[in-house]
């Protein structure tokens, strides 16, 4: 652990309910990120895994300052990002960029890619203008596109394709750390999988460090280093990926990695599924104890006054559970 | 006899951009009590087929040029508006992906649950009511006798799936199409509700089309599977033999493109190029601009799909001729 480049610690993020026009008053809070610690190193992939509502899609915002940490602090390069003077945030902004889920939303429909591409250029100063041109073409190279098309507009790209402009875009700063919320989610199994090779190389290639949010797990395993698997609002697994599907310990994760699908009809014929009943609790109102409580085949009455911390699970394991030696 | 055989369906759009064959002669049938898969990636035509026989295909710009689907002896495409009518949303019911956008945001569950029922059957609303009530409690909902008098905003995404499955299963249908009713779902929701399709199926001995695009669902799912490709079936076999020894190229890359399959640090397998505009004519095989092994005959000659074995068919001329 000699390196972290993005160190988050005790981060929460909660979201205020107002209740009543005239006379406003708080009816409660949603919890979305609540207590997670995460230290990241350079050059390292981390995968963010869980069911919709647990708070992967929230940290990953909060990381990004798009919306303000309740508490808690993240540290970009050992700098804390709340304490931060103006050039200095610039910097950090440059630094750390990001991925989204939906290529059909998250580009303009009114701008070109080149448009697009140049923007982050031009705000940021990042070279002569003189150079844009250039620079924009190189972008779209490194990710798979013909510069030719550089004065089309979204609408005329498949949905892989646009998903690289965004991957252009976000890497037209020079990022150190990327996140990337589901980026490859909303699209088919073959163009998803070369988005995959394509964030892979880019991350091999540019030292990228890399937060990988997703639901597929079978995705996230193959991509990251380490996999944390977050339960309303915290982390209750950390580990090395392989490890984690393959050997899960917290039993979350176990009936989350047992509900994956595979393709393979034998083994899905005599395979035991654990098939959690109900959704998840709301983040509004969490479960005494372990939040996992509710749903564990495994929870006993101290589950449901002992709030787990992460425990040593194996050699660079934790996982939230109080049972950890017992089941 | 099979409950449903449809034979040589062809949808196309008539646009200002042309016209796209959408679905360009599908053949398939479902027997009692039994799974069909159906898979493809987004284009590939899956979801207008089961719209062309449910009639939900707008016309225009859609129109369904020829084909039959003969569903217990009638003809779905060619029956009368009252004959459609008294089979659809009652023998044959359909479930769609997306349950946020599925139901209607202005009326309660229960106005919207028992409406096939008040509609298909001589009942009283109490009646309908009470089974409406009974039908929630079989697909997991606690509470239901209360919890029908809902929204469907108060519900979370896996109970609006779970509703509208109630909904297409309280009529007691032989047929149930469901069109990638999971894929918006988490993976934990996605086992619970296949499971309980599954129950129900027992339960009820109805037959299933389930649609989806990830391979993996159907795996442990469905006892036949049909790959779609540009609006055309490519392979057709049951599960194990799709997935231990598939024959067509498409349907190998698309299994050697799931991730699980592969080590980590490993690239995936790539399909290279696009799948094809359905709205200019394809000579030869549909696939063949993205094959590894397509040859010159391969983009000339039309395959068909032929069969190899009493359960197994493929549309692939190389294959066929045994040469890969």
């Amino acid at each position: 652990m000699a390196d972290p480049i993005l160190e988050l610690n005790g981060v929460k993020t909660h979201f205020p309910i107002y209740r009543g026009r005239l006379f406003k008053r708080q009816a409660g809070t949603v919890k979305a990120v609540d207590g997670v610690d995460l230290s990241i190193e350079r050059g390292e992939v981390v995968g963010l895994v869980g069911e919709s509502g647990c708070g992967k899609s929230t940290l990953a915002r909060t990381i990004m300052q798009l919306v303000p940490a309740t508490a808690g602090t993240i540290k970009l390069n050992g700098k804390d990002l709340n304490a931060l003077s103006g050039e200095e945030r610039a910097i950090a902004q440059r630094d750390l960029q990001m991925i989204f889920q939906d290529p059909y939303a998250s580009l303009n429909p009114r701008m070109t890619v080149f448009a697009t591409l140049a923007e982050p250029l031009q705000v940021h100063r990042i070279c002569p203008p003189s150079q844009v041109t250039a620079r924009v073409g190189e972008l779209m190279s490194l990710v798979g596109l013909a510069p030719r098309f550089m004065q089309k507009y979204p609408h005329e790209f498949s949905g892989g394709q646009r998903q690289r402009i965004a991957i252009a875009r976000a890497l037209a700063l020079e990022p150190k750390v990327i996140i990337a919320d589901e980026p490859v989610s909303a699209l088919d199994v073959s163009i998803q999988a070369q988005i995959l090779n394509l964030l892979a190389e880019l991350g091999r290639r540019m030292n990228l460090t890399m937060v990988f949010i997703a639901h597929d797990l079978s995705v996230v395993k193959h991509i990251s280093d380490r996999i944390a698997v977050m339960y309303l609002g915290k982390v209750v697994e950390l580990g090395p990926a392989a490890e984690v599907i393959e050997r899960p310990r917290h039993p979350y994760t176990r009936a989350l990695v047992s509900a994956i699908p595979t393709p393979n009809p034998d083994f899905e014929k005599t395979r035991q599924r654990i098939v959690l009943a109900g959704d998840p609790p709301s983040p509004v109102n969490p479960p005494s104890g372990c939040p996992f409580h509710p749903r564990c085949p495994y929870a006993q009455d101290r589950c449901r006054e002992i709030v787990p911390d992460l425990y040593p699970a194996g050699p660079l394991r934790t996982a939230a559970c109080i049972r950890l030696d017992e089941i | 006899m099979p409950l449903l055989e449809v034979t040589d369906l062809r949808t196309s759009f008539h646009t200002r951009n042309g016209v796209y064959r959408a679905v360009n002669g599908v053949s398939f049938s479902v027997d009692r009590g039994e799974t069909l898969g159906i898979v493809g990636e987004s284009g590939s035509g899956k979801s207008v087929t089961c719209y062309s026989l449910m009639g939900l295909v707008p016309q225009p710009p859609g129109r369904i040029e020829s084909g039959t689907a003969i569903f217990d002896g009638t003809d779905l495409l060619h029956c009368t508006p009252a004959e459609a009518r008294a089979i659809r949303g009652k023998r044959i019911a359909m479930i769609f992906q997306d349950p946020m956008t599925s139901l209607n945001p202005y009326l309660r569950i229960s106005e919207q649950l028992i409406e096939p029922v008040l509609i298909h059957e001589k009942t009283s609303k109490s009646e309908a009511l009470k089974r409406g009530v009974a039908m929630l409690t079989a697909v997991g909902i606690d509470d239901a006798s209360r919890r029908i008098h809902y929204y469907p905003h108060e519900f979370s995404g896996g109970m609006r799936q779970r509703v509208m499955i109630a909904m297409a299963l309280i009529t007691k249908p032989e047929l149930l199409i469901a069109d990638e009713p999971t894929t918006a779902l988490d993976v934990t929701v996605q086992a619970q509700i296949l499971e309980l399709i599954r129950k129900m199926q027992r339960e009820s001995g109805m037959a299933v089309i389930f649609i989806t695009h990830d391979l993996a669902v159907v795996s442990g799912f469905c006892d036949r599977v049909h790959v779609m490709y540009a609006g055309r079936v490519v392979e057709a076999a049951d599960t194990r033999t799709l997935f231990y020894s598939p024959r067509h190229p498409y349907t190998r890359a698309l299994q050697r493109s799931i991730p699980a399959l592969q080590p980590k640090g490993q690239e995936l397998y790539t399909i290279r190029g696009m799948p094809p505009d359905l709205s200019k004519p394809l000579p030869g095989c549909p696939f063949s601009p993205r094959c590894e092994f397509a040859t010159d005959r391969c983009r000339t000659e039309v395959p068909v799909l032929l069969p190899v074995s009493p359960t197994h068919a493929h549309a692939c001329l190389r294959a066929q001729l045994g040469e890969i």
